[in-house]
């Protein structure tokens, strides 16, 4: 770590999803210094948590291992995990940036054997799986993660577990001895790309996500397609483990609500028509396999038009406009019967379902006014293109509810900004 | 057709939407509904609605001046304010409703035979004859408001309930005679008279 040099013409990238992935490559690609700081142990972010993609319905992993091909060809950008921005001062071109690291207590010997996995018993919540499973306090945080390297949870440090695995380590990796550490870095121009995270569904009362097992929400969804999900690909529901076969999915559950979030989260009615696919994907011809859309509008953007249109078309695929008022629960089969007024005729529902679905809104992940006072924010906490910002520049999600082609755009952009930055501290230095 | 809903149709023409705003109590509000339908859905009373407060905004917005003033709908409403909590553009839906009521029945247009809107009259009466409630004869003008039968028929149901009320001292048999109002019966109707007078005039009403 202390190996780490940066100056005032170096950029720092802020989050290591797809849009500080973006932005950091590009930045490094155009001959530029990039520092990538990333919280979690690896990176990827919400996106390699997707099954899949809308509207070309691929699998992220393809796009991420495009990126982190390109990524691995930068000399020029070094990438530090499990790693917060605690503070920032300076001004542009002239940044001070505190940075803790916290101990990941496996060094880069790691060759992801797995072997100190082997050794460990205790179990921990997976966040990539949004808690749905454990997975041992010894891990490597999802298959494609990069770096590839293990993690030992902070929880069995200092228990004869962690020594397990020290001495299961054939590679002298596991370093039981690291402590947090903290960074003081430069840089000329900081990119905040510390996206989204999804709306807390338990503030949603009259939709009893905190109440009901099978009310779930719109990424614990995503999750369960995935393969290496918590459900190994299939849609079982929480309650009783049975196969999901008519859904509801909730949208705008959260979003353009002003006791929730009063912006519109963009990406949901893709989303939930993507994942009304999936039933179709899953049980083929299945008359069962049913899905309702609930629905104000659906705001199927520009030439995501023609994806709604198919969707629409499918016979399998309802849609009702409602907002749906509130959902009790049928405590003999565990269904969830949905409550509301059709306004399309005004025909009030109680419609029963096997799952549903909550398509939750998207909120900003970190508050950079934590770090900060410099940078402007809206009323929702992303931050506005503001020129009292100086050289902090938000990039995807930090700045505004998008899907990933938009954050992309996005985060080029800012890294375009914040290579106009540097390269006028290199003219005025030379 | 009284003079002031004559009056009304003349200044308003066909801009019922904005009758309304100038008119009805949070009126205003009625233009940012955006017709999710989580009112109608929420409301507890939901199937006694002939229409459902998200209609009623739509049918503002389309003009239907007579359908909305004289539909019993807005009389429903019991003030649960589900409404309100859920409304996602945080319209006072509640507030409206009784805004709608008492501007219909301001101009003369109110349903006829609401229960709601003949008991609100029967309590008005009652509470601004004497400056309290007598609770006694608003019970029997209640019972008896559809007639001697059923009048005689719903006091022999609720019999129980009154000799039980009466009996630990919660209800004076004798109050049709010895109900005491407030002090200044007479300025407190001076006064209710001054507010009447002092709205007619602030809302242009007719008098």
């Amino acid at each position: 770590m202390t190996d780490l040099v940066a100056t005032n013409e170096t950029i720092l990238v802020v989050g290591g999803g797809i849009s500080g992935m973006t932005a950091a490559i590009e930045a490094a690609e155009c001959g530029k210094d990039v520092v990538l700081i990333e919280k979690s142990p690896a990176l990827g972010g919400r996106v390699s948590q997707l099954y899949k993609y809308f509207p070309k319905l691929c699998h992220p992993t393809c796009g991420l291992e495009i990126n982190l091909r390109r990524l691995k060809a930068q000399k020029r950008l070094r990438v530090v995990t499990m790693a917060e921005v605690t503070g920032i001062s300076g001004k542009a071109g002239d940044y001070s940036v505190s940075v803790k690291v916290s101990p990941r207590y496996v060094n880069d010997n790691c060759t992801a054997c797995g072997a100190c996995a082997e050794v460990v018993s205790s179990e921990i919540d997976d966040p990539f799986q949004y808690n749905m499973s454990k997975t041992k306090a010894a891990y490597l945080p999802f298959n494609m993660a990069y770096p590839q390297r293990y993690v030992i949870d902070g929880s069995i440090i200092g228990t004869p577990e962690a020594d397990q695995a020290k001495a299961a380590c054939k590679f002298d990796a596991v370093d039981l001895d690291m402590t947090e550490e903290t960074l003081e870095l430069k840089a000329g121009a900081v990119i905040w790309a510390t996206g989204w995270k999804p709306y807390d569904a338990n503030k949603i009362q009259p939709y009893g996500y905190d109440r009901y097992a099978n009310v779930i929400t719109s990424v614990e969804f995503e999750r369960m397609m995935d393969p290496f999900g918590p459900t190994q690909g299939k849609l079982l529901r929480p309650s009783d483990g049975k196969e999901a076969k008519n859904i509801a999915f909730i949208q705008c559950a959260g979003s353009r609500d002003r006791n929730h979030l009063t912006h519109c989260s963009r990406i949901c009615c893709m989303a939930s028509l993507k994942q009304s696919t999936y039933l179709t994907e899953q049980y083929g011809d299945d008359d069962a396999a049913q899905s309702t859309i609930y629905y104000i509008d659906i705001r199927a953007i520009d030439r995501f038009e023609d994806f709604y249109k198919k969707v629409q078309a499918d016979p399998k695929t309802a849609f009702i406009k409602s907002k749906v008022a509130n959902i009790t629960e049928d405590s003999g089969t565990g269904d969830v019967i949905l409550h509301g007024v059709n306004t399309e005729g005004y025909h009030r529902y109680d419609n029963s379902h096997d799952l549903c679905v909550l398509a939750v809104g998207m909120t900003p992940n970190a508050n950079i006014e934590e770090v900060t006072a410099d940078v402007h924010t809206d009323v929702s906490g992303f931050i506005e293109a503001d020129e009292a910002n100086g050289a902090i520049f938000g990039a995807g999600c930090a700045s505004n509810a998008l899907d990933v082609n938009r954050s992309i755009q996005h985060a080029t952009a800012a890294s375009l900004r914040a290579i106009q930055v540097v390269n006028r501290v290199a003219t005025a230095e030379a | 057709m009284t003079a002031t809903n004559t009056a009304m149709v003349a200044k308003y023409q066909n801009n019922f939407l904005q009758e309304v705003e100038a008119n009805v109590e949070e009126g205003d509000w009625v233009k940012m509904c955006m017709q999710c339908g989580v009112c109608a859905g929420s409301c507890p009373l939901g199937n006694a609605w002939e229409h459902p407060p998200q209609e009623i905004f739509m049918m503002i917005r389309a003009g239907k001046r007579e359908e909305v003033l004289s539909s019993e709908s807005m009389w429903m409403c019991t003030s649960c304010y589900n409404c309100i909590v859920r409304c996602p553009r945080e319209l006072p839906i509640t507030h409206i409703m009784h805004g709608l009521a008492n501007y219909a029945h301001r101009l003369g247009i109110a349903h006829k035979k609401n229960p709601t809107r003949r008991f609100a009259k029967i309590f008005w009466n009652n509470i601004s004859k004497s400056g309290r409630v007598n609770e006694l004869s608003l019970s029997i003008k209640l019972y008896f408001m559809d007639g001697i039968v059923s009048g005689i028929k719903k006091g022999l149901q609720m019999m129980g309930v009154g000799l039980g009320l009466v009996k630990t001292g919660r209800l004076d048999p004798m109050a049709l005679i010895s109900h005491k109002g407030i002090k200044d019966t007479k300025g407190l109707q001076a006064m209710l008279k001054k507010a009447n007078e002092i709205e007619d005039k602030r809302k242009g009403y007719a008098s």
